[in-house]
């Protein structure tokens, strides 16, 4: 009897419950050579997609668990549609006479030109108007550009992680790129213009619908594009990690004082200096076109980046 | 206009900088510069508490040369200057507690990734603390978002993996519920600036018809800030994100990142709903049911688990439960109370998370509990952290812990409902006593001999340097445990300030 009791207590002092206990052992063991632990923890890795794969494994352990959850996951969202549907009709109609101020958005639209120098009235809102909201938002293409080069990057000091194929035979033959010679003369007569347009969609922000993200996107899918058609080869003659990593450092540095000098003395009450130009050429806008062309430059290597680190683990050889 | 009220612009704009300039630096000197700006940050973050403080008044300041209603702005009291030097003080404990294990758990080629990602997060916390704009708020929820799961994922170790899908997927539904409401109450005010916007929404609320829409829009808003913030039912995610982080990135998860999304439902709820039109919308009570669920449910799981880092994840559970309590409590004493708890939370759990992988280190890497028998004996400073921990979450006098309880309860009691009142109380003594058990657990397994014939490494001593971001988290626990109406005091200030 006492023993009994004893066991218990012992047991509860210990705890059990937790399904995939046994993937993590390994890879909690710090104290082991550089070289080992890696290995712990790609082996960890293994067993975790191997487990995740099979569900089975949790569901045998739960039972019951799954049917619930799906019953659950459907009645939630035909609540929530239900809900939103709901309030949704209950909006004030438009062009309804309501109460809701629209001092904020005809100062957009009538004093817009006047007071940013942009004829694109959006380009004026988001980067003159609200621009410390889209300071924020060229940083979030950075952080994913982060995330993906932590779960996707390889170099030489982990180059144990590329596939066998690809260190022999070459990054473009493993991937058998630039062999289609239709890609190469479409390539060779589309690549130009889409270039060309995607940098007339940077420079003409402030005119035109267009901009920092659209023209970078553009001039980014371009990159793509040459990098299928030629292989990768070719593009890291001019555009390696280092150069995507500096160009990307360089806008954003730029960006974030252009910026903060512009807050800066917008608060302090100081004359900042930035002439507005004459609205529809080139150089007008104030800031507005400087910060294009480094959204632009950003977009351009994020979108580059995430195609080549999903297809080969790294921006570029140096 | 004087040159500190300029601070809280710096803060954001250079934290946005360091973020890509350690892009560029090696994963050494990346975390040098880190640790030094975080550094200067914490000062300049005392700087503008200690300037709210001798001036009693918030100032806003423009972001560029359009005022509110059109261009952006933010805001600082005493309460966003204080939570911006509490959030600094706790990362940079953070960082400097757990670099050691930043080092081995990392990727050599992969820790300058890391500190770029630290800083961009410091920036969104900065930000949403200092903003005075629903809509900043999302943008820079969506860099937190991302932030997140990134010094989550660097450690590779599958299960991390696991785990930051599941987070990456429930905080986007978050993010998208947050958004819907902001979209919403756009719509029907026309403002995204938090003061318009209040203006106008206490127009609308006398207005027939509008309270459906406003109570919904308030609703989602606060859904996606919760599932985020990991409240009763959404809390599954929080034992496998948490518990298999490298410990610096356990450690401001748990404690900087989804307390960042809490303080952000404060601050809505007083400067755009205002605390008189929450207090009629049934959002409070269900937020009340709600967190005394978690306090219980996650402390009820925490007892069951076998594994330290799972254990104090599941008891995070049902600290944001304390907190969402508070909220549903409502009235001054209530946000008050939830705020204290936010900041007492925050200094005990980066404590927990930062000591477990030391006592882990000398019981053969396992976190599993009849490893770590007596590795507080092995180990004597981590034992000594952790039980300061413990006992702080336990409630015990002297520890911050313990203030919060007190402040809780008073909050019951100025609530004046007695099924609150009830409520409130059988809550924190079932909850106070779950969360005594299975830590008082932990506490007598790492101090009880360990069984014979185990060999295992002792650690008499570190280097010093180990100790003091504990020692700084001990200080501040022992401050707000023993010093509660000091604090008090201010976050009620900041209250004030908050309108």
């Amino acid at each position: 009897m006492k023993k009994d009791w004893k066991q218990k207590v012992d047991r509860w002092l210990a705890g059990d419950l937790d399904v995939m206990a046994h993937i993590t052992d390994g890879a909690e063991v710090r104290d082991v050579p550089r070289q080992e632990r890696k290995e712990n923890a790609r082996a960890a890795q293994e067993r975790v997609l191997e487990t995740a794969g099979a569900k089975r494994v949790i569901s045998a352990e739960r039972k019951g668990f799954y049917t619930m959850y799906n019953v659950i996951a459907v009645i939630s969202c035909i609540t929530l549609i239900g809900v939103l549907l709901f309030t949704v009709a209950n909006l004030p109609r438009y062009g309804e006479e309501n109460p809701r101020t629209v001092e904020v958005v005809s100062r957009y639209v009538e004093k817009g030109l006047e007071e940013t120098g942009a004829v694109n009235i959006v380009s004026g809102m988001i980067l003159d108007y609200r621009a410390f909201d889209t300071l924020g938002e060229s940083h979030v293409l950075f952080t994913a550009l982060l995330c993906v080069m932590i779960l996707l990057r390889r170099d030489k000091k982990n180059e144990a992680m590329a596939p066998a194929g690809a260190r022999a035979l070459g990054t473009d033959a493993y991937y058998n790129i630039a062999k289609d010679p239709i890609m190469r003369t479409v390539g060779a007569f589309l690549l130009p213009s889409i270039f060309l347009y995607g940098i007339y969609i940077l420079l003409n922000g402030q005119n035109s619908p267009g901009g920092g993200f659209s023209g970078g996107a553009v001039m980014g899918a371009g990159l793509i594009i040459f990098a299928s058609a030629y292989g990768f080869g070719t593009v890291d003659r001019f555009f390696t990690e280092r150069a995507s990593r500096i160009i990307t450092f360089v806008s954003l540095a730029f960006y974030s004082f252009a910026k903060g000098y512009v807050f800066f003395t917008g608060a302090n009450g100081l004359d900042n200096h930035i002439p507005k130009g004459t609205p529809g050429a080139i150089l007008s806008g104030g800031m507005i076109l400087p910060l294009d062309i480094a959204v632009g430059m950003v977009v351009a290597c994020t979108m580059y980046g995430f195609y080549s680190l999903f297809k080969r683990g790294s921006i570029g050889h140096d | 206009m004087d040159f500190i009220t300029n601070i809280p612009l710096f803060t954001i704009v250079l934290s946005l900088f360091s973020g890509a300039l350690c892009f560029l630096l090696s994963g050494k000197t990346a975390r040098k510069y880190t640790l030094i700006y975080e550094g200067i940050l914490t000062l300049a973050c005392a700087a503008v508490l200690w300037y709210t403080v001798r001036t009693g008044s918030a100032f806003t300041y423009v972001m560029g040369e359009f005022p509110a209603p059109w261009g952006n702005e933010i805001r600082a009291g005493i309460l966003e200057a204080g939570t911006a030097l509490f959030f600094i003080v706790i990362m940079l404990c953070s960082v400097s507690g757990g670099y050691r294990f930043i080092e081995t758990d990392l990727d050599e080629s992969k820790t300058n990734l890391y500190y770029a990602l630290l800083n961009l997060m410091t920036a969104a916390l900065m930000a949403l603390v200092w903003t005075n704009d629903i809509f900043t708020g999302y943008v820079f929820l969506e860099i937190l978002t991302l932030t997140s799961v990134g010094v989550l994922i660097v450690r590779e170790i599958g299960r991390t993996t696991l785990a930051a899908m599941r987070y990456l997927i429930l905080n986007l539904v978050g993010s998208g519920l947050y958004l819907l409401g902001v979209v919403l109450l756009y719509d029907v005010t026309g403002h995204l600036l938090m003061v318009p916007m209040k203006e106008t929404i206490a127009q609308l609320w006398e207005l027939p018809g509008y309270h459906p829409i406003l109570i919904l829009a308030t609703g989602i808003l606060t859904i996606g800030l919760a599932i985020k913030s990991g409240l009763f039912p959404f809390h599954f995610w929080m034992p496998d994100t948490y518990g298999y982080a490298t410990p610096a990135s356990g450690s401001v998860l748990s404690s900087l990142v989804s307390k960042a999304y809490i303080f952000l439902l404060i601050k809505i709820y007083y400067r755009v709903i205002g605390t008189q039109i929450f207090a009629q919308m049934p959002i409070g009570r269900i937020l009340l049911v709600l967190g005394i669920c978690g306090m219980v449910a996650g402390s009820l799981q925490a007892m069951r688990t076998n594994n330290a880092n799972r254990m104090i994840a599941y008891s995070s559970a049902a600290q944001i439960g304390y907190i969402y309590m508070g909220i549903g409590v409502g009235g001054g004493p209530g946000f008050l109370a939830a705020l204290f708890h936010i900041y007492a939370h925050s200094a005990t759990k980066s404590m927990l998370f930062l000591t477990t992988p030391r006592l882990a280190e000398v019981s053969g890497g396992s976190l599993k509990f009849r490893e770590l028998q007596g590795s507080g004996l092995r180990d004597r400073d981590a034992g000594l952290f952790f039980m300061i921990g413990a006992f702080s979450m336990i409630g015990i006098p002297v520890f911050a812990g313990f203030s919060s309880k007190i402040l809780f309860g008073l909050a019951a009691v100025d609530s004046g409902s007695s099924i609150k009142l009830i409520a409130v109380m059988l809550a924190l003594a079932v909850s106070s006593l779950l969360n005594a058990i299975y830590f008082i657990r932990t506490v007598i397994r790492i101090y009880s001999a360990p069984e014979e014939g185990k060999k295992t490494k002792v650690r008499a001593h570190h280097r010093p340097g180990y100790n003091i971001p504990m020692l700084v988290l001990t200080a501040i626990n022992l401050f707000l445990g023993l010093f509660s109406w000091m604090a008090a005091e201010l976050v009620q200030r900041g209250l004030m300030m908050f309108g």
